[in-house]
């Protein structure tokens, strides 16, 4: 890992900083109303609307445009229902409507892990510890070698066998992430602790496996095969989207990580510059950070979890700008770009060490300890 | 004689809606996200009603006729129903008792909306409420109901907009051409304010109709001698501000009238403390059954210090896991400096402290 280019803050800096945002995320909550309502159930609309008409087009499947113009609209359909619903309204982002269809802790979304465990492994675990090495596991979600960090072993020569795997079935993926896996394999705990998670991830699993490969196919009749492929089709193809998406989010070069201590002592500011230093987004037109969820906006949306996803394009200006006055880099770049750079680390790290001619990371350079930790966040 | 109403028959395709095989069809969201896209009325569970009619009795009111859609069950004379209507993407939910008689045609309910001053709701529906407006609803709930078999003698006291629970019991009354003697006291500020006086004066010719101002040269009081005869089989019920409540208890007693046959009901929230730093007041978790005096700390904090173990995260306002539902009082967004104080919400107990007394589902 390159030594970063950008300055060490002061803490006085990070404090004023951490203001700034916070000026920023109130003037944006004293905002929120009835475009922000009408936004999030026009989005809701455009999907049932997707769903029911890719299922309908779905039943006359074997004449080939209606089999296409199915499966399109389903994964769309399946996609907005992922990212800019589902992801957005469990983190709570519209919780102010008192509605409770967008309630964040009752929601469910039309994939395989169970709502509750989301909010827990996502919400909570990856929003709160972002980046933060041994804490945050969404850094290879306990199957990947992601950092340099992260000491290298034997099997991690698959890792992009993994990764693909990985992509080809994130639905089951994130379902399984909450069972934390690589602590089962440890020995640390064991399956039988993991009882409740395995249950409510067969419960959430089952209906949605009936759904999509058992009933609608069946009341297709003799169309069953090309009801079964579209599904199939569609999920894959929301599997691959949403995979690269989120890849894009932590991964792409640039993006930094942080150690325990460097974080122990850490103020609201110093959570801001983490969230900050650790993100990355896309670049794009408004169809395209729509179907991201607006996750484009991985910076604003690492800020600000709990605010509208649409108000992240809009505030944008003024967070780079912060970034470009504190001296922070705001990492940004078209998909092809960042997801490149994703791909290059996943096969770099599947060799032991860093895998390129860099220096390892530069141990952070400062004379005060703990106390200091945000410039030791600069600086890692 | 019909004493209750037949609860809404389901149709063949309401019972087709809710079946398991649609639910998982239409899982994880549920047939209610769908048919709402058609019409908002179409939910099978989540009940909702249509403004059909409008009419302002009153400068400071508007009457309300709703039609409820399938989901809405029975309600009986004298209940209330939390009733939740979006005002700039927010919903607000506030409790109104329906004036309708229990055997309205067509379930209709009546809502009369008085102006709270410096209130939210009552403001905007008495300026904004239009046919075709769409309410949610809660079910029926309350106890303040008429007893079966209905009283021979029946007294009904209401002040200001306490008058919707026993106009829909002197409603129902007549429907059902019950026998006896019926007597209707009302109390409000000037005559400008009485409510649905020709409504009460034409309704039966049995009924005694009082209506009395509170305010001007001659205010008018509750004494004894309003309350007509009153023996062993008088039954009374009272709904107003708590001062009204008081005045019809100490009649009730001094005509000799038995306790547990007059029904008081307040309608006044009890003045909340919404003070700035240091609150005082007490927290009432009401599922563990505790209590605490305010202290220093987060509403978390001080859960975490009577000894209970709610359900954490972050600590810092992002996460939402200790999201927890208040059931009334006032509390302070220690990230935001907003207070609020609206009855059942949702609310962050890591980022919020409480500004008075505070009830919470814990």
């Amino acid at each position: 890992m390159k030594p970063p280019t950008h300055p060490t803050l002061s803490l006085e800096q990070i404090e004023a900083l951490g203001d700034e945002l916070d000026e920023l995320r109130g003037r944006l909550i004293a905002d929120l109303g009835e475009r922000d309502a009408d936004y999030i159930r026009n989005v809701i609309k455009a999907q049932r609307a997707l769903e029911i008409g890719g299922r309908t087009l779905l039943f006359a499947g074997w004449l080939p445009p209606a089999w296409l113009g199915g499966t399109a609209a389903l994964a769309l359909s399946k996609i907005l229902d992922n990212m800019e619903i589902g992801h957005n309204v469990m983190h709570g982002q519209y919780d102010w409507m008192k509605d409770p269809a967008l309630d964040s802790k009752e929601f469910e979304w039309d994939t395989a892990c169970p709502g509750d465990q989301w909010r827990h492994s996502h919400n909570y675990v990856h929003h709160t510890h972002t980046n933060v090495l041994g804490k945050d596991r969404d850094i290879g979600y306990g199957i990947l070698r992601m950092s340099e960090e992260q000491p290298w072993r034997k099997r991690d020569i698959g890792n992009p066998v993994y990764a693909t795997l990985l992509a080809l079935l994130f639905q089951w993926g994130v379902a399984a992430h909450d069972l934390e896996v690589e602590r089962i394999e440890a020995g640390e705990i064991t399956l039988e602790d993991k009882r409740d998670i395995l249950r409510a991830v067969w419960e959430k699993g089952r209906r949605q496996v009936l759904k999509d490969y058992v009933v609608f196919p069946l009341l297709a009749g003799p169309g069953a095969p090309f009801v079964l492929a579209g599904n199939a089709t569609a999920n894959l193809t929301r599997n691959l989207w949403s995979f690269m998406i989120i890849f894009c989010g932590h991964f792409p070069a640039g993006v930094e990580e942080f150690t325990e201590e460097e974080v122990e002592s850490e103020t609201r500011g110093g959570w801001y510059v983490r969230q900050m230093l650790g993100s990355a987004n896309l670049t794009g037109g408004r169809l395209f950070h729509l179907l991201s969820g607006n996750l484009s906006h991985q910076i604003e949306h690492h800020l600000f979890p709990d605010i509208p996803a649409h108000r992240y394009g809009e505030i944008a200006v003024q967070v780079r700008d912060i970034c470009e006055r504190y001296g922070l880099p705001y990492n940004t770049g078209p998909l092809h770009k960042q997801f490149g750079s994703v791909v290059k680390k996943i096969v770099r790290l599947a060799l032991p060490g860093s895998g390129d001619n860099e220096p390892e990371a530069v141990a952070p350079v400062t004379s005060t300890g703990v106390e200091v930790r945000p410039e030791l966040a600069v600086a890692a | 004689m019909t004493t209750a109403t037949e609860p809404p028959r389901q149709t063949i395709a309401q019972r087709l809606l809710r079946s398991p095989v649609v639910d998982l069809l239409l899982g994880p969201h549920g047939v209610d996200r769908y048919l709402e896209l058609i019409h908002p009325r179409l939910t099978v569970s989540d009940a909702r009603a249509e403004v059909v009619a409008v009419r302002r009795q009153t400068p400071r009111s508007v009457t309300l006729t709703l039609r409820p859609n399938r989901a809405f069950g029975d309600i009986r004379a004298g209940q209330f129903v939390r009733v939740g209507v979006e005002i700039d993407g927010v919903r607000r939910t506030r409790t109104y008792s329906p004036a309708g008689s229990e055997h309205a045609r067509r379930r209709e309910l009546e809502l009369t909306v008085t102006e709270h001053p410096g209130g939210l709701v009552s403001p905007y529906l008495i300026r904004h409420a239009r046919p075709g407006m769409l309410l949610h609803l809660s079910e029926g709930l309350g106890e303040f109901t008429l007893p079966l078999p209905r009283p021979p003698r029946v007294v009904l006291i209401s002040g200001g907009s306490g008058i919707t629970p026993v106009l829909a019991m002197l409603r129902t009354l007549a429907d059902e051409d019950a026998d006896g003697e019926h007597s209707f006291l009302h109390f409000a500020r000037t005559e400008t304010d009485w409510l649905y006086e020709d409504d009460v004066r034409g309704l039966s010719a049995g009924a005694t109709v009082a209506y009395r101002a509170t305010r001007g040269r001659r205010p008018a009081r509750l004494d004894a001698d309003m309350l007509g005869r009153v023996d062993e089989e008088t039954w009374a019920a009272v709904c107003g501000p708590p001062a009204l409540i008081d005045a019809a208890r100490r009649a009730w007693s001094e005509r000799h009238g038995r306790p547990e046959q007059l029904l008081a009901e307040t309608f006044t929230p009890a003045r909340l403390t919404v003070s700035g730093e240091a609150a005082e007041g007490t927290l009432r978790f009401l599922r563990s059954d505790a209590r605490a005096a305010i202290a220093a700390g987060t509403l978390l904090e001080q859960a975490e210090a009577a000894g209970l173990a709610p359900a954490f995260g972050c600590r810092m306002g992002i996460c939402r896991t200790c999201t927890c539902r208040k059931t009334a009082g006032a509390v302070r967004n220690v990230r935001t400096g907003e207070v609020s104080d609206e009855e059942d919400e949702d609310i962050q107990l890591c980022v919020s402290v409480p500004a008075g007394d505070v009830a919470l589902q814990l």
